[in-house]
């Protein structure tokens, strides 16, 4: 099963690399809203919950492009089809296309970070930077696993563009609690009060759920 | 078939809810607090229970449809999850109310049963714009309960992640688990928690009776339509084209 979904999840990078479509158009989405925080809030430099809370909202609402667009070039060129023909295990699909969520992802925080560093963040990113990328990693897996399921149930749809973050947003609203509250002491400089464990359990919990709720219904998904 | 012991059920929920309400108005005490206005928690409170359960009732419901293949499941499941939306409106309005009388604002975000219970009916809100733009009845049945079980898991899991976001500066007057309610007050409420659980369930089997209901008059007319088409067309008559549309029961 591992070397269907390491084949499914080849092509879908390759696919990404020569059409450019989903990473770039996320990272040019976060430095956007940014901008756009930046003029809203009015505001130079952000520190403490704002500065948390501004990095976490726009992670999520770019993560709402890359789920889009997920399956939609299996669904518009009918790869699909020869998916479901081939004898493999639907299981593998669901790894391939939560594994290429999240590497989007990854790649998405590797301009975002430090765009937001540089652009609004008042207080220095490289101390509590290997915190984030703790806190990043594991906010990714539950992302991908739930990016993954909503995006193969939206795609049969009439109203895709519209069900996809309408679905995924309250569904992702544990990670940006949890994401939120464990990164405000890391951007405020108050390490006193920090309960980093409690959010690490959490964004744990979040991502072993989903991933066993999506490997356990994805079948249904795919089946025709 | 469905509609069989409707009738009592439906008498025994207007008469434990109709106990329920006297004993909020003549039993249960005051509460030194907040005074006549927290009588509204013995309706705010069970008719959230009830709706939480409801919405849970739909997801085991949807994996029993996918085990199953059973289409009367998804039907059960359809029917709880949307009448649990509806109620969800109910709790929303008189939590508001409560927030302000007690509270002074109509809104408290340092409420975790409130914010969850927002958070919920958000995604839930999803539900029925998911199954109706599916045009395949099958694959909507299908997918239908794939988001009842995803949405089902996600009802415990955002209670525990927003209860955990609350520094709990705010004082609890009543716990739902009634852990500081006197005994008059806890009897009342349980009466209250049963009456609702009952109005609900009478609520469900109702709405899947005429929605059976309708199904089968559809199929009906449907037949005694190929029947006359039929003697039309015997009888020498020039006969219109023939429906070829299937009686299945998606067509309700």
């Amino acid at each position: 099963m591992i070397g269907t979904a390491w084949t499914i999840l080849r092509k879908d990078l390759q696919i990404e690399l020569r059409t450019k479509e989903s990473v770039p158009a996320m990272a040019l989405f976060s430095v956007t809203v940014f901008v756009l925080f930046h003029f809203g809030l009015q505001r130079n430099e952000l520190e403490g919950d704002l500065a948390a809370g501004v990095l976490w909202v726009t992670l999520i609402l770019a993560t709402v492009l890359a789920v889009n667009r997920l399956f939609v070039t299996e669904r518009e060129q009918g790869g699909i089809d020869g998916l479901l023909l081939a004898p493999i295990d639907r299981t593998a699909v669901f790894v391939a296309k939560a594994g290429a969520l999240f590497l989007y992802l990854v790649l998405l925080e590797l301009v975002a970070v430090p765009a937001f560093g540089i652009l609004l963040l008042g207080p220095d990113l490289f101390k509590p930077l290997p915190t984030l990328i703790l806190l990043l990693v594991l906010a990714d897996v539950g992302l991908a696993a739930v990016g993954a399921l909503v995006s193969a149930l939206a795609v049969e749809t009439r109203a895709r563009d519209l069900i996809v973050p309408l679905l995924l947003l309250p569904l992702l609203v544990p990670v940006a609690i949890a994401g939120a509250e464990a990164t405000e002491p890391l951007f405020s400089g108050n390490q006193a009060a920090h309960e980093l464990g409690k959010w690490v359990a959490l964004l744990g919990l979040y991502d072993m759920v989903f991933l066993l709720v999506s490997i356990a219904v994805f079948d249904f998904l795919l089946e025709d | 078939m469905y509609g069989k012991g409707l009738r009592p059920l439906s008498i025994a929920a207007a008469a434990t809810l109709g106990t329920a309400l006297g004993l909020v108005f003549f039993y249960a005490p005051l509460d030194a607090d907040q005074g006549f206005i927290q009588k509204i928690f013995y309706i705010h409170v069970p008719l959230a229970i009830v709706t939480l359960f409801g919405f849970i009732a739909g997801g085991v419901m949807g994996i029993k449809y996918l085990r199953s293949g059973d289409r009367s499941w998804d039907m059960r499941s359809y029917v709880a999850i949307h009448l649990s939306i509806v109620l969800a409106v109910a709790v929303l309005i008189t939590g508001a109310i409560w927030a302000k009388a007690s509270w002074g604002h109509w809104w408290v975000w340092d409420e975790p049963t409130l914010v969850s219970f927002l958070i919920i009916f958000l995604l839930y809100c999803c539900y029925q714009p998911l199954r109706f733009s599916i045009e395949d009845p099958d694959r909507q049945a299908r997918y239908a309960a794939v988001f009842a079980i995803i949405a089902g898991a996600f009802v415990p899991l955002n209670f525990v992640a927003v209860r955990l976001a609350q520094s709990f500066s705010h004082p609890r007057v009543l716990s739902t688990t009634g852990g500081n309610m006197p005994g008059s007050m806890r009897l009342t409420f349980y009466v209250s928690v049963l009456g609702m659980a009952l109005l609900y369930t009478t609520l469900w089997k109702l709405e899947l009776t005429s929605k059976n209901a309708s199904i089968q008059l559809k199929r009906l007319r449907l037949r005694l339509e190929l029947e006359q088409e039929e003697g039309q067309a015997r009888a020498g008559a020039p006969a219109p084209p023939v429906s070829t549309v299937p009686a299945s029961p998606r067509n309700a």
